[in-house]
């Protein structure tokens, strides 16, 4: 069975401010990131969707120690918000200085962007990344 | 099903950088194992082995082959597991699975890891293998960025003012400290104060140094028989009279359940169905405190306190030996130490020596102590728990 969504054509769209996710037309639950199946039935009948890239930082953590290749950006913000479609994604803050960043974020609305995570020695391939600025 | 019952055990000291291989480290843990539950590797059927990189840590691979070879157990069938942190425990469980199905009736469960091997921005980078590589490695996830999120969303949940938990947290650390200056097998045997937490260096907010497990080499073996083999070898058989385990996905994915780990709570429901007990039945726990927030969203999931409540319990000392319910007194991952492959045979070893009552030379001792519980967590999504318990 091939993947509605694979992770190829997640990160192209991505790559244009495009949120690609998964509709359920059984249970009509959202799945994004995608799967194979929806998240909450693990239904294989899914209609392919354009997210609306908006939603609500749930938690966040600012990270001063990185992996190998990554130093350079450190201290960099990561997130995880709620889209307005429900489902959670996970990203990094832009706009802020993540020294500055405190629980007062949470709650906070926000809008997709992306970058690009070149890979390294153990990623099989470049990847986009969602990257999210406040609203 | 058959009864299944811990026999004996091994255990290397945890140590940063050890001069000896992942090998030598499992095959020492495994030959002690052997030696103490009055058997001969001859009489080993299978081996069930946990290890997680060693392909980073020492070039190699198929490591549980050499073993077998090593230790003279020659031509048994031997397995390499990997779950993460959880390698061990998910060895250890299938194992108990097969002695019961009347597969074997002796077998030798060893985990090791020598993540000190490595540096610390590769060692991140491994462990951080234990995320998703499409939808969170990218973004910069590494192993304590996972917890420092679960910790801001919980104070965010349960409306937990952060300071409030933090200064919990330390107390975790704290206590573990304590403990583990008290076991001989432990990387740091030196006490904590809640200011050396508080004023650490800061690794991902809100986590400090001291909120965090260190990287560590060490293995640890046990040797699991039958009921019919295990009365003829000990007086003291510690059965494994329970045992769970769940899988789930990346840390969104479980959105709807988070900061609750709807796969530990589902492991232990089994573990303890298994048994015939609840969490008021448990004497001693060894749980999966990677991280200080880790401990507290641990003994929620496992039925010691009212969600969002757990940290109260470490405030209040009954996580201490003789508190209503003693958890981690072998120091845990924080302060024995964690390495990953080896950890949850360690907690089994650690757990199963509580149940026979050996700890009491070292102050560690849980009187009485008649029902163990082991919980270990790989990444943030496999679960796996064992309930001990003796005659
Ligand atoms: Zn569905």
């Amino acid at each position: 069975m091939k993947y509605k969504i694979d992770f190829q054509t997640y990160s192209d769209a991505l790559k244009t401010n495009r949120l690609l996710g998964l509709k359920c037309t059984s249970c009509g639950a959202v799945t994004c990131p995608p799967k194979m199946v929806c998240q909450e039935c693990a239904g294989t009948e899914q209609e392919t969707i354009e997210l609306s890239g908006k939603g609500e930082i749930k938690t966040f953590t600012t990270t001063y120690i990185a992996s190998l290749g990554r130093q350079v950006e450190v201290p960099y913000t990561v997130i995880m918000v709620a889209l307005e479609e429900g489902p959670w994604i996970s990203g990094n803050l832009n706009e802020m200085d993540p020294k500055k960043v405190t629980m007062d974020i949470i709650g906070r609305k926000v809008t997709l962007g992306h970058k690009v995570f070149p890979g390294d020695l153990y990623s099989s391939n470049e990847a986009a990344r969602p990257v999210f600025s406040f609203c | 099903m058959r009864r299944v019952a811990v026999i004996g055990g091994g255990h290397t000291r945890f140590v940063t950088h050890s001069p000896n291989t992942s090998l030598e480290l499992l095959a020492e843990a495994s030959m002690d194992a052997i030696a103490n539950s009055n058997i001969s590797p001859k009489d080993i059927q299978a081996i069930n082995c946990g290890n997680v990189l060693g392909e980073f840590t020492d070039g190699q691979g198929m490591i549980q082959s050499y073993l077998a070879d090593d230790i003279g157990c020659n031509h048994v069938p031997a397995t390499r597991f990997e779950g993460a942190c959880a390698t061990g425990t998910i060895a250890v469980r299938d194992a108990a699975i097969q002695v019961a199905a009347g597969v074997y009736d002796i077998m030798l469960v060893a985990g090791v890891e020598k993540a000190t091997a490595m540096d610390t921005p590769l060692a991140t980078r491994t462990f951080a293998m234990f995320s998703d590589s499409r939808y969170e490695n990218p973004a910069g996830f590494t192993f304590p960025a996972v917890f420092a999120m679960l910790c801001h969303l919980y104070a965010s949940h349960y409306d937990i003012p952060l300071e409030t938990l933090k200064e919990q947290m330390a107390q975790v650390s704290v206590q573990s400290h304590y403990y583990g200056a008290r076991n001989p097998n432990a990387q740091f045997q030196k006490e904590l104060t809640v200011e050396k937490v508080l004023n650490g260096p800061m690794v991902t907010t809100p986590l400090q140094l001291m909120d965090c497990c260190p990287f560590t080499d060490g293995a640890a073996a046990v040797i699991l028989a039958s009921e019919e083999m295990a009365r003829k070898l000990t007086d003291t058989p510690v059965w494994i009279a329970g045992t769970g385990q769940a899988s789930s996905g990346h840390l969104a994915s479980q959105s709807r359940y988070l900061p609750r780990i709807r796969a530990r709570e589902l492991s232990v429901k089994q573990a303890y169905k298994m048994a015939g007990i609840g969490p008021e039945d448990v004497d001693i726990c060894e749980l999966h405190d990677c991280f200080s927030i880790a401990s507290i969203i641990a003994a929620e999931s496992l039925g010691f306190a009212e969600f969002g409540k757990a940290g109260q319990l470490w405030e209040t000392g009954e996580t201490k030996i003789d508190g209503k319910i003693p958890i981690n007194i072998s120091g845990g991952l924080k302060s024995k130490g964690h390495p990953i492959g080896a950890t949850g045979v360690s907690q089994v070893y650690e757990v199963s020596r509580q149940l026979r009552g050996d700890l009491a030379d070292q102050g560690r001792q849980v009187d009485g102590a008649k029902v163990g519980l082991v919980d270990t967590l790989g990444g943030d999504g496999v679960i796996v728990n064992l309930v001990l318990k003796r005659d």
